[in-house]
């Protein structure tokens, strides 16, 4: 398996504060990979660097590299509107736009200059019915995106998110607003997606990290204390501190 | 002193409240009112459609001076508006957390204070002296652009400030550029606050006198031209109250003045709620 | 790629608009300065600033006068709106009837809107034909009907404010209140007005600011005699109403003269604003 991402020695700064240091983070292709830790441990700023998305914070300061299939993404001639392309984020409240939900999903796509009608209709029911909501709305495609429930809201988020046809999808804690229900879904989605598409979720959620990804990253502190796969971090794990997490003694 | 039991001292404060309630609606009514009951009987479409003549006796109607004031608002507005959009943006989307940031910010809010006769005085000094713009429709449609531009500045920026970050995340995550997701997603979740704004300068630009008495000149003429001197409607009230006679016809014109504005208002609740309305989903 | 150059394009369009506000503040400064030199090189800022006597054809260019006038009517004017405006406040933000409300709100609304000349002409009809019966002489144009018509004309803006803030005061600073048994008007002299006093000086400060700007309707009622208030009676001029009245006819050192004034009342407004600032930002 080749790693599709891979993070060199990753230091970042909101200010004078340090969010994460010397991540070096290989993320395999066709994989789900699961980021745990205690709140305030990095894992969001760590996945939000993966497609530039702390670019829009002001004062924040980023060192190392983040490659995507061998090119440094925070090389000075990558366009970040070509890097955000390839690697679609889903948000941990659902955003979708107060706008109907075939605008939602065409979105992403027209931004990018498609703008052929049948074309349209094509990667929305395509992707409506790769995040499985396609059967719930398909005959209400005018109605807004905000009136629908929570979990069909992140779903559509999902659909919005694969209609640029990205490579990889972050998933920043997409289910914490979410009832357990709308939660299994979404986990069945990922399986269903990874085929396609290489996944890496934050969750600070342990049982759903065991649930439903291959591997797993434990940051602590701004550091990623072990990595590996899920099955060998949840049932050996090699450092103390990450032992003591997922059995519950902190966090 | 007398100590006065909680009790009555609650009552004593609600009769000076409610009094102080009564009074002042009172006295707004009362003005509203009696402007509106000698002003309504005189107007007539005689009297909105013929100029008036000057003399002093105010003879003649409102014509000329209701063309002024669309004219006026007209390009006070086509300036206005994108630039008064455009700095929002500005300030709201890109500007960088610097000292000379701050610095613009706070000429904005220093400018929304300054009172309008200075803004006339310097319209006077740049448009019409400087400039040879003379008195006219332009200079005073220049001054009130930058009279009325702190005022829109403040609450386009406002309302754009009230769309949720997550929205600016969304558009930028799929691929959207930093321009197209203020297009796409920014602007139309704030357009109602942004209406609301422009339509309350619409009325500034009706209300206001001073300003425009210095720039525009008080020619009652018919404005030919960008460059011809004119009235507005407000200034045409100042000018029958000070020097004619005819008191009825100030109060006629005062009247079409505070119907317009009540019909500027209005529209501003209704845009508002129909827009907020929307916005926020249904189908 | 079209789309990337539309973005930089647009950025940078936005980014002159953004300075425009700045480079305005900036030239209204400038030119109203540079406008006034003449007059304070050949007078002296001395004898425009502390001279009693406005007498362009003689060459006399004090202005003290017309600072006394525009001082003193708005003091006057804060003195009749501010109790009222909050007393107003109280009453529709804790004690009116959620009906009495709900058509008081927007009509106070409304009134900001309403252009300052139609106040003036009510004013000047039925407010100084009162006044001259009152005090048995003169037209009735005085320093009294322009502090009257000043008020009415700040109690809109000032109310609102005040009911906004008065509101916005946490709900259970109230509820505290209530436990311990104080009545109603108990918790609102001692919970509800401190806590939004903040928000009341800046109500005031801004009504100040707009009393001291007003042209129109000050021209309309106050008589525009360039002498002291000495009686609230008698007639004034404000320096608002000096640039109007005068700026149209006047030249060389006369016109330059008309810009002190505009400079005079840029300064005063800077300096309400910046003890509002203070008190606002004084800590509770």
């Amino acid at each position: 398996m080749n790693p599709k991402i891979q993070t060199k020695e990753l230091d970042f700064h909101y200010g004078k504060v340090q969010a994460l240091k010397k991540v070096t983070l290989d993320i395999k292709e066709h994989q789900v990979t699961a980021l745990i830790g205690p709140s305030g441990c990095g894992k969001s700023t760590f996945l939000r660097t993966l497609n530039r998305m702390n670019d829009v914070i002001p004062n924040a300061r980023l060192e190392g590299a983040v490659f995507l299939d061998g090119l440094n993404i925070y090389a000075p001639e990558v366009d970040v509107v070509e890097v955000r392309k390839r690697v679609g984020m889903v948000f941990q409240q659902p955003n979708p736009f107060p706008k109907s939900i075939y605008e939602n999903v065409i979105f992403g796509p027209r931004m990018l200059g498609l703008n052929h009608r049948t074309n349209l209709n094509d990667v929305v029911e395509k992707s409506l019915r790769a995040s499985g909501l396609w059967d719930e709305v398909k005959d209400n495609l005018g109605k807004s995106g905000m009136a629908l429930s929570g979990g069909q809201q992140q779903r559509l988020c999902i659909a919005r998110a694969l209609a640029i046809e990205p490579e990889i999808i972050l998933m920043d804690e997409p289910c914490s607003s979410l009832d357990p229900i709308s939660t299994l879904r979404i986990e069945e989605l990922m399986q269903e997606l990874k085929g396609k598409y290489t996944i890496v979720i934050v969750t600070h959620n342990m049982q759903q990290a065991a649930r439903a990804s291959d591997w797993t990253g434990f940051f602590l502190l701004g550091e990623m204390v072990e990595y590996g796969p899920t099955s060998e971090i949840f049932s050996r794990p090699k450092d103390k501190r990450t032992e003591d997490y997922i059995t519950g003694r902190f966090g | 002193m007398i100590k006065l039991s909680p009790k009555l001292m609650q009552k004593i404060a609600w009769g000076f409240t409610w009094a102080a309630g009564i009074i002042s609606v009172l006295i707004l009514v009362l003005i509203i009112g009696y402007v509106l009951a000698k002003g309504l009987p005189v107007i007539s479409l005689e009297f909105l459609l013929t100029s008036p003549e000057g003399g002093l006796s105010g003879e003649g109607g409102i014509f000329s001076c209701i063309v002024a004031t669309l004219w006026l608002i007209a390009i006070t507005m086509a300036i206005l508006i994108p630039l008064g959009i455009g700095a929002a943006i500005y300030l709201a989307e890109y500007a960088p957390d610097s000292k000379f940031t701050r610095l613009i910010r706070y000429s904005v809010d220093l400018l929304a204070g300054v009172p309008s006769i200075v803004f006339g005085l310097f319209g006077f000094a740049v448009f019409v002296m400087a400039l040879h713009l003379s008195y006219s429709i332009l200079a005073g449609a220049l001054t009130l652009v930058c009279l009325l531009l702190p005022f829109l500045v403040r609450s386009a920026e406002e309302a754009i400030r009230t769309v949720p970050q997550e929205q600016r995340e969304a558009a930028l995550s799929l691929g959207a550029t930093r321009w197209q997701t203020i297009v796409h997603v920014i602007m139309p979740a704030a357009l109602p606050g942004i209406i609301t704004g422009i339509i309350l300068c619409v009325g500034g630009a009706v209300a206001e006198s001073a300003c425009l008495y210095v720039t525009m000149g008080g020619s009652a003429a018919m404005p030919t031209s960008l460059l011809s001197g004119g009235r507005t409607l407000a200034v045409h009230v100042f000018y029958l109250a000070m020097e004619t006679n005819a008191l009825d016809k100030a109060l006629a014109t005062g009247a079409v003045l505070i119907i317009l504005i009540f019909i500027i208002n209005l529209s501003t609740r209704w845009l508002s709620q129909r827009l907020q309305a929307k916005m926020s989903g249904g189908t | 790629m079209p789309r990337y150059f539309v973005d930089r394009l647009s950025r940078h369009t936005v980014s002159i608009f953004g300075i425009a506000a700045f480079l305005i503040l900036v030239l209204i400064a400038l030119f109203i300065l540079k406008d006034s030199l003449p007059a304070l090189k050949e007078v002296g800022l001395i004898d425009i600033l502390f001279g009693a006597k406005w007498y362009p054809s003689h060459g006399s260019f004090g202005i003290l006068t017309m600072l006394a006038g525009s001082v003193v009517t708005t003091l006057l004017a804060l003195a009749i709106a501010v109790p009222l405006a909050l007393g107003c406040a109280i009453f529709l933000a804790e004690v009116a009837p959620p009906r009495v409300r709900s058509i008081t709100r927007p009509a106070v609304e409304l009134l900001v809107g309403i252009p300052s000349v139609v106040y003036g002409l009510v004013g000047m009809i039925v407010l100084c034909p009162f006044i001259a019966r009152l005090s048995g002489t003169g037209s009735g144009s005085s320093v009294l009907a322009a502090a009257i018509v000043l008020a009415i004309m700040v109690l809109p803006t000032i109310t609102s404010i005040s009911e906004d803030n008065l509101r916005a005061v946490p709900v259970h600073y109230k509820e505290g209140a209530f436990a311990l048994g104080a009545t109603h008007w108990q918790t609102i002299y001692h919970v509800l007005l401190p806590a939004a006093r903040r928000g009341i000086t800046a109500a005031v400060i801004l009504g100040t600011g707009r009393a001291i700007g007003e042209t129109m309707a000050m021209i309309m009622v106050i008589g525009n005699s360039p002498i002291f208030p000495t009686s609230i009676f008698g007639p004034a001029r404000t320096l608002t109403g000096n640039i109007a009245v005068e700026i149209a006819s006047a030249t060389g050192i006369h016109e330059s003269a008309l810009f002190v004034t505009g400079l005079v009342l840029f300064i005063l407004i800077m300096l309400i604003n910046g003890i509002g600032l203070i008190a606002y930002r004084r800590r509770v």
